[in-house]
């Protein structure tokens, strides 16, 4: 193997770095018109009046549009799967306004000041309207959100607008109330999960141009290129033909840019003036009126025997989708479908609960995708549960936990928005994964806390996990290779490349069936017009589903050019014997480079171009799965905790770029550690966001990242391309458990709300003194 | 109104607005590079130097910086290549939006502090995100790139 299973940098990497220009905002067109949102200042209204006249007078404005220039077609923005399991409840401009930063105008100009002047000329009179602000009344509650007649779902999702849910969902396996009744031990809490800002460093960015054949042309940093281009023909009734979507190199999406955006309004007003335009978000709106992580609250009961058997499941789920329902069936079910077959001995489980609208922000996806909620609610829980049991976690994760070879009832049953598929997980390395980070960590002089210096206390903890690969019989990728003269290839995929490596590791693959140098594979990618469909870059499954797809035409490729080389020799297919450089027959006196070949091919004899397509669509979704381990630093003065060091070991199969994979786990974990430790979405009391900007919202830094020890399991998956399963998202489900239950053990403090935050911690340090105290 | 500025070497004559930032200026002028990832000095993606010590772009106006060197990765094309492929041999690299604007702060490091520790590799470089790498990466780079270099 020389291509596969190999850290090499990533193809674009080097010119990323020299700044060559190539994001969304790089390739704009010079005069492009300046968009600018009107955006709304109440958290719930209804616009009575809206006037623009005083805004299009102004010159350099080239048009103003509001709610009256659109035809009222709900829709989503969520890009997935068609028809989509969120409910198309969104229409690109309304007559209410549903969240402080919903859309509520646009203006075009010459330049951004005449833009913002514009927009501040626009006279809106709002009837305000009584917001929910708080997800836990909103249920059934006398405010309704959504009251218009038109929206709707896609199939049954649940939804029921007049009591503002926008999905809901139950399911069981067994008899839970009798297994949990009949269990020696029983543990129950609740555990609240807080709304997170993806804050990839490019902001939601896109333009539009009309190009010489009279064609529309977007640019977006999307991560979704094809279901861009259909929302937007949908939403502005505009012939899908007459659409072209671009992603450029994207900045970051996290899931962010997996809803359209900004693609809306572009597209708007380049059809309307004739002329190109761009909108890039402010930090800002990013913050406000972009997407976050659903919010969660989890009720949880677990049961097991005195010995250690884990019998029952009962999680009962409350979910925050905003104010509109992006991905809000979906990412529910993942926080059960990919959390609940990690314990696939239980007896009974029962998974259920709603998704209500609110006014506050939209969630939508977000790496993790309601995995990392589900993970921190039952991993927290599990090791409650140890303590009563006074059992050792970890034992009690390998006794209870699922192994290679095995199923779970939840995978048939659960799917993403639909019932699942049956599987096995035929391979699975997470007894490995676990003994391995208990080593690494070095757990056993560790365990369960050690005094650091003065008032400071070094607790460890873990958590186990797993994702998907993609979702079945759903999600489709192809590819196209194309032989050059000389003897090099063109690989061109719709695969969504955001930084995660897509294009380097899908090239990876096909030069490894090729037998060819990656400077021999040429790719080019999500290019509505000029590639083949893919569904785009998330759920896990560009490596895998998208792999697949690059083998499957690979393969193709090949079988071509034996098939040429074979008639330019006048031998059998079945003499050829072809390393990549050279066809030959088995006793060496016939040969032909390829080279060679493709000249013939393009300028001499048997002229044609070859092409070879194929696409993929997944049967399973097999999942990866890791064990997470954490040591923290508690200071019990001043509750203030910090992470020393964490290790992650890891099972995406085998990996085609370990070096890239290596980012993905590192990358996800810092994402994850910052949920946990230092990330909050908050709002004031009037439903307005007070973390909008970089400095209310703090990421983590280098100061805060220091120290990360990942290794990856040796792994195949003999579904998988060259044995790989996905990796973009398994890395961010287990900090928020592991540094939680590092901190109860380190002082005895159980964190049931994220963040954890230093004044929680010291209270709990407080009441626990208390406690002993009263003793 | 118009300022001078020597960008990456070069004298240029700009026109700019007053109020006009030096990010703005400098995108508007295709230097390209240099990107917008925020408008309150509290990412990093916009550095540029002046006088060769890094800035915030999208908070320094443009008349301000009349007169002074401007350097953007564009005018240190050699050394950002050669930072990357230290980036790319750690798994540092991804989305790539931060890095024409980090290369050039550890360019500017390396001039200004001979040997520094982990702790203040980080210290000089806090102000630049990075949402995708989870920092370590980019740490190993660094340190290698300047162990080979310095
Ligand atoms: S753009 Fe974020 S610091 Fe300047
Ligand atoms: S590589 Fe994406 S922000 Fe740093």
């Amino acid at each position: 193997m020389k291509n596969v299973n190999r850290g090499l940098p990533s193809i674009d990497g080097k010119g990323l770095m020299m700044g060559i220009p190539a994001y969304t905002d790089d390739l704009a067109d010079a005069n492009s018109l300046i968009i600018k949102v009107l955006r709304s200042p109440h958290p719930f209204a209804k616009i009575n009046k809206i006037d623009t006249n005083r805004a299009s007078e102004i010159n350099g404005v080239e048009c103003v549009l509001t709610y009256k220039d659109f035809k009222r077609i709900p829709i989503t923005r969520a890009g997935q799967g068609y028809p989509e399991p969120s409910p198309h409840d969104k229409f690109i401009l309304d007559n209410y306004v549903r969240y402080i930063g919903d859309e509520v105008a646009v203006v075009a100009a010459v330049d951004l000041q005449t833009a913002e002047k514009a927009i501040k000329l626009i006279e809106v009179d709002y009837k305000v309207l009584e917001p929910v602000l708080d997800f836990e009344v909103a249920y059934d509650n006398k405010t309704i959100i959504h009251d218009e007649p038109e929206i709707h779902e896609m199939f049954p999702i649940g939804f029921e607008p007049k009591k503002n849910v926008a999905a809901a969902y139950d399911m069981h396996v067994g008899n839970i109330d009798e297994t949990l009744k009949n269990c020696d031990v029983v543990y129950e809490a609740s555990f609240y999960t807080q709304a997170q800002a993806h804050v990839m460093m490019e902001p939601h960015t896109a333009n539009a141009r009309i190009d010489c054949y009279g064609r529309l042309v977007i640019y977006s940093s999307t991560q979704t290129p094809y279901h861009v281009r259909r929302i937007i023909s949908q939403a502005l009734q505009y012939p899908l033909s007459k659409i072209r979507v671009i992603k450029p190199r994207v900045g970051g999406g996290f899931g962010g840019k997996q809803c359209i955006h900004g693609e809306f309004f572009v597209s708007a007003v380049t059809l309307k003036t004739g002329k190109p335009s761009k909108l890039v978000y402010t930090r800002k709106e990013v913050f406000e009126s972009s997407f976050s992580r659903h919010p969660m609250r989890f009720d949880v009961k677990l049961g097991a025997t005195k010995k250690g058997i884990l019998k029952g499941i009962d999680v009962s789920v409350l979910s925050d989708t905003g104010a509109y329902g992006e991905h809000a069936l979906t990412v529910f079910m993942v926080a059960g479908a990919k959390v609940l077959p990690l314990y696939n001995k239980v007896d009974a489980v029962r998974f259920g609960g709603k998704v209500v609208y609110t006014n506050h922000t939209p969630a939508g996806a977000f790496r993790g995708y309601g995995a990392i909620q589900g993970n921190y609610a039952l991993e927290s829980a599990i090791d409650m549960l140890c303590e009563k049991l006074s059992i050792d976690p970890i034992i009690f994760r390998e006794k209870n936990m699922i192994k290679e070879g095995e199923s779970s009832p939840i995978f048939k049953i659960m799917g993403e928005g639909t019932e699942g598929i049956e599987m096995n997980v035929e391979s699975c390395k997470l007894d490995y994964c676990v003994k391995r980070g208990h080593e690494l960590i070095n757990w056993k002089d560790k365990y369960p806390f050690v005094n650091g210096e003065n008032s400071k206390v070094r607790g460890v903890g873990m958590a186990i996990a797993m994702q998907g690969s993609g979702i079945p019989y759903i999600d489709m990728a192809s590819a196209m290779i194309k032989l050059n003269d000389d003897g090099f290839y063109n690989l061109i995929i719709g695969a969504t490349d955001i930084g995660q490596g897509s294009d380097t590791i899908l090239a990876q693959i096909a030069a490894e069936v090729l037998e060819t140098d990656l400077d021999k594979m040429i790719v080019y990618s999500s290019d509505t017009d000029l590639a083949p469909f893919d569904c785009g870059a998330y759920a896990s499954s560009t490596t895998y589903v998208s792999g697949n797809a690059v083998v499957k035409a690979a393969k193709n490729m090949r079988k071509m050019l034996i098939k040429e080389g074979a008639r330019s020799l006048d031998v059998k297919e079945e003499e050829i014997i072809f390393d990549g450089v050279l066809f030959q027959t088995e006793d060496g006196k016939k040969s032909i480079t390829l080279s060679e070949l493709s000249n013939r091919l393009f300028y001499s004899e048997d002229q044609q171009q070859l092409v070879a397509t194929n696409s993929y669509v997944g049967t399973k979704s097999p999942p990866p799965f890791m064990a997470g381990y954490v040591e923290v630093e508690v200071d019990t003065e001043t509750g203030v905790v910090k992470v020393i060091d964490y290790t992650a070991v890891v099972d995406c199969g085998t990996t085609i770029n370990p070096l890239l994979a290596l980012g993905q786990v590192e990358g996800a974990l810092a994402q994850g550690i910052g949920m946990t430790l230092y990330e909050e979405v908050l709002y004031n009391q009037k439903g307005g966001l007070i973390t909008n900007n970089l400095m209310t919202y703090r990421i983590p830094t280098r100061k805060e990242i220091t120290n990360m020890n990942v290794e990856f399991a040796d792994s195949y998956e003999e579904t998988g391309p060259y044995g790989a399963k996905s990796v973009g998202e398994i890395g961010i489900d287990t900090p928020p458990a592991a540094i939680c239950n590092a901190i109860y053990n380190a002082v005895g403090v159980r964190i049931q709300s994220l963040p954890v935050t230093a004044e929680n911690v010291l209270m709990g340090i407080l009441k626990n003194k208390e406690k002993r105290n009263e003793k | 109104m118009k300022i001078q500025l020597i960008i990456n070497g070069y004298k240029k004559e700009l026109e700019v607005r007053p109020d006009e930032y030096l990010l703005d200026t400098l995108r508007n002028y295709n230097y390209l590079s240099v990107k917008r990832g925020c408008d309150s000095s509290s990412c990093g993606v916009c550095t540029v130097l002046l006088d060769g010590s890094p800035i915030a772009s999208c908070s320094y106006l443009s008349i301000k910086a009349s007169g002074h060197e401007i350097t953007t990765a564009e005018g240190i094309q050699k050394e950002a290549a050669q930072i990357s492929t230290y980036f790319g041999n750690e798994g540092a690299d991804q989305c790539g939006f931060c890095n024409p604007a980090l290369a050039l702060t550890v360019y500017a490091m390396k001039r200004e502090l001979s040997n520094p520790t982990d702790e203040e590799i980080r210290d000089y470089l806090v102000g630049n995100l990075c949402r995708c790498s989870g920092y370590v990466g980019q740490q190993r780079a660094i340190r290698a790139y300047l162990e080979d270099t310095l």
